[in-house]
């Protein structure tokens, strides 16, 4: 039982510039769960695909089992008995459960789904997965998914589990079920790394903890003798305070007043199903919900971007006192209306920055149309940029850099610094902190926190119970395109918001089992 | 009787026509299973033709009494080496340059066409002869029918039997593309390769590997439906430019196709059938005609919009279509 599955002995690894690990030291024991832990970007996922054979380490030993081993590739890996599953799930959709299980393995005799399906049910039952192998994946939820990567290893008979982040898409019932299914694991006498960075989860789960900074290995810990202060402080290095601040909202007034719209996809599932609500200056408002509830769509139907099947969107300007509404126009024509919206998009990247554009070509995205002449004007654009790297701290090497070749925490500093350069009188942020480490999450915080203090209507959308409990002043629950409740957040309880997320999802599983 | 055994023709004209296009089309969809879309294609259907008349006249001009059978073999195997080279070619630009897909694909059709009408013109020059290039010998052994089926069995081994057997080879290399990629393991990790290469990586398959040998084969396959029509199709003779657009045919047939080969059969033969069209129908003025042989293109552009339209997801191109799989970007 206690032998040593896996040892990482002075493990470097640098992509170009970046030093992404740095003599890192670990091991883990059979029958033991490790959580590694440690900020955005401090490595954690690169060491493990070191360890599942997708990169090859630049310094160090790999020993499993006590004897050293190079691991050149996946498959490799498979060899060795190690299973990872990825934060992105590697999963072909339009293959079923079982397809996607035996995908790449060289198993003798002849290719029978049926075969694997009876393997598969054979796993499921032992470890009390839920699973059809014949129900395709783009057909599946994100907690299903997960389900058919952590079968997909155990199939091929790994003794050594990686999961990375594996609690980052579910709702915390769905974790619950994961971690019983962990320590069954554990207790078959499988060596587990779980990646994470949710303090929460490496207490209630892990028997050691080894924490990684800027790349560099800090240390383990075992799990009983530690807590959550003592882990914060080896993950950044210094205390961070964890409250995060929330003024109070100065003459709240009605921003934007939205009723009753509703909004569909292409294939008629109902995105948005008679969403109401109001916004309000000088406040935040928390989105809290499972990711894929609707509040994409609610944001972009917001900022026009989203065809509505009914209902309206008010908003009430600040100066004039004038009603408009939002709905069915476009970006442009909202602009047109005097209306100072600015939306942080989730994709940042995709809707909010152009990655291969450089840092001031991505400010004149939103003010390319103020130009004087024929010609763009180069220095404003320019000396806002400049301003954004000082006050936000964006660690660049200058203005002319591609976003693209950012780290995420300077790239979100970007957009947002953008955003609320055009002095808005609504600033709408889906998940400004995903990906961050902490210390640029705070930053993210203070700003939104003066935005509101400026008497800013700010909706910011999280996934992280937590800060939307100590950040929003309101908190409004989304679950399958409705709103399940609002919530003070002052009052309310994560538990309270849990229960509201998963209301709706419970009772479309019900029906959808009829 | 005598409109039966017109249909009939015109069903046999429909297959022969249509077979050059279904090798084309089965090449192109093992291709793009892979992630890899061959725009070179065409060109490579030149040259699979070029390469098989290369072949075939070296060994005529040579010999003095050139035996059938290996007039088949020499010119077969002149033509699948010729054209799995130009696959090649696009497999190392594309897969380990990693260069653009659709510039690789439209500059290999542009050469293989530009080498089949120089060699298609300069070979008998290089020899020393005049006129154009004939190889009797060589065309009519791939012309040989099957002897009992085709001459007893009346207008039905008429219509269905007497083809050489290139027109068979090409509905049995359809059948198996269908069931190999069904039905095998190797076949479950090609499309996988082709849908999501990161996964197929992750999987521990070696998705270069894949690609080159998808890419390559189907070049290969392709090729064939260039040699069907120089040595079965026109008696082993070279017109330049005479295979014309039917390669760009063959990849519209992928998509009416859906990406299944066993469809691609019937597809081919449809298109087969709209090309030739006009011939069979009597009494059309010179400019009806022209619309009429605008129909294949017109069908392709309508079954596009309904595809694109109907979103389900079987009926997709590969996901990863024409995109270069990059490991280690971050």
């Amino acid at each position: 039982m206690n032998q040593v599955a896996i040892e990482l002995r002075n493990i470097s690894k640098r992509f170009g510039r970046i030093q992404a690990n740095k003599d890192v030291n670990l091991s883990v024991y059979n029958g033991e769960i490790l959580a590694l832990l440690g900020e955005n970007g401090s490595g954690k996922t690169t060491l493990m695909n070191m360890i599942s054979g997708i990169y090859h380490p630049d310094e160090g030993q790999i020993f499993i089992g006590g004897n050293e081993v190079s691991i050149n590739s996946p498959h490799d890996a498979f060899n060795f008995k190690i299973g990872m599953i990825h934060q992105h799930f590697k999963l072909v959709d339009l293959f079923t459960a079982a397809e996607n299980i035996v995908l790449g393995l060289d198993e003798p005799g002849k290719f029978d789904l049926a075969q694997v399906s009876k393997r598969v049910n054979e796993i499921s039952e032992k470890y009390g997965f839920d699973i059809d192998p014949n129900k395709k994946i783009y057909e599946m939820s994100v907690s299903e998914k997960q389900t058919v990567e952590i079968v997909k290893v155990l199939y091929r008979g790994a003794d050594i589990l990686i999961l990375d982040e594996p609690t980052a898409v579910l709702t915390p019932q769905e974790a619950g079920k994961l971690f019983d299914v962990v320590r069954r694991m554990r207790n078959d006498g499988k060596a587990i790394i779980i990646i994470t960075h949710k303090l929460h989860e490496v207490l209630a789960l892990s028997d050691k903890v080894a924490v990684l900074r800027h790349g560099e290995y800090v240390g383990t810990v075992n799990t009983a003798e530690t807590n959550e202060e003592e882990l914060t402080e080896m993950m950044v290095g210094k205390k961070v305070a964890l409250n995060i601040q929330r003024p109070e909202p100065e003459n709240p007034e009605d921003r934007i007043v939205v009723e009753h719209i509703n909004c569909h996809s292409r294939d008629g599932v109902k995105l948005l199903d008679d969403v109401s609500f109001v916004a309000r200056s000088g406040e935040i408002l928390g989105i809290a919900g499972i990711a894929g509830s609707g509040q994409r769509e609610l944001l972009e139907a917001i900022a026009g971007l989203q065809k509505l099947d009914g209902g309206s969107i008010i908003y009430h300007d600040p100066k004039t006192g004038r009603e408009e509404n939002l709905r069915d126009k476009t970006p442009i024509q909202i602009r047109e209306l005097g209306v100072r919206l600015s939306f942080v998009p989730e994709d940042r990247l995709g809707m909010g920055l152009v990655g291969d554009m450089d840092i001031v070509d991505n400010m004149m995205l939103r003010s390319y149309r103020s130009g004087r002449s024929m010609f763009v004007q180069r220095q404003e654009p320019e000396a806002l940029a400049e301003r954004i790297i000082e006050q936000l701290g964006v660690v660049t090497p200058g203005t002319d850099v591609a976003v693209r070749k950012l780290s995420g925490g300077n790239v979100q500093k970007i957009l947002i610094g953008r955003e609320i350069a055009s002095a808005p009188t609504v600033l709408m942020a889906a998940y400004p902190v995903r990906g961050l480490d902490v210390n640029s999450s705070y930053l993210i915080y203070d700003l939104l926190n003066e935005q509101k203090k400026n008497g800013v209507a700010v909706i910011f959308v999280g996934e992280d119970l937590d800060v939307l409990v100590e950040l929003c002043d309101r908190i409004m629950v989304i679950g399958s395109g409705k709103i399940t409740g609002v919530v003070d957040g002052r009052s309310t309880t994560k538990n309270e918001i849990g229960y509201l997320m998963t209301k709706t999802v419970g009772e479309e599983e019900s029906t959808d089992a009829e | 009787m005598s409109v039966l055994s017109s249909i009939m023709a015109f069903i046999a004209a429909a297959i022969i026509q249509g077979t050059p296009l279904l090798f084309g089309a089965t090449g192109e969809i093992i291709t793009e299973k892979s992630g890899n879309l061959n725009l070179g294609i065409p060109g490579i259907m030149y040259i699979g033709g070029i390469s098989g008349i290369i072949g075939g006249y070296l060994y005529e001009h040579f010999c003095a009494e050139p035996i059938p059978v290996l007039c088949v073999i020499i010119s077969l195997l002149a033509s699948l080496a010729g054209s799995t080279f130009i696959a090649f070619i696009y497999s190392f630009l594309t897969i380990t340059l990693k260069a653009n897909q659709n510039v690789v694909g439209l500059a290999l059709t542009t050469l293989g066409v530009g080498l089949g009408n120089f060699y298609g013109g300069s070979l008998l020059k290089m020899f020393g002869e005049s006129g154009s290039i004939s190889l009797l010998v060589t065309g009519n052994a791939y012309k040989t029918k099957i002897p009992f089926l085709s001459d007893h069995l009346g207008i039905v081994g008429e219509t269905f039997f007497s083809f050489g057997f290139l027109v068979y080879l090409s509905i049995f290399i359809a059948l198996f593309a269908q069931w190999f990629l069904n039905r095998t393991r190797v076949g479950l990790n090609l499309r996988a390769v082709g849908e999501n290469p990161a996964t197929a990586d992750a999987a521990g398959i070696n998705v270069s590997k894949y690609k080159y040998l998808a890419t390559c084969i189907g070049g290969a396959i392709a090729g064939l439906g260039g040699l069907y029509f120089v040595m079965d199709y026109t008696t082993g003779a070279w017109t330049n430019n005479g295979f014309g657009d039917r390669g760009w045919l063959a990849i519209a047939i992928v998509i009416f196709a859906l990406w299944k080969p066993r469809s691609a059969i019937f597809s081919s033969y449809v298109f087969g059938g709209l090309y030739i069209a006009c011939i069979f129908i009597p009494g059309l003025s010179g400019s009806t005609k022209e619309l009429i042989k605008m129909l294949p293109y017109l069908v392709t552009i309508i079954v596009l919009v309904f595809t694109s339209s109907r979103k389900k997801k079987e009926h997709q191109p590969p996901a990863a279509l024409g995109r270069s799989y990059f490991r280690e970007e971050r």
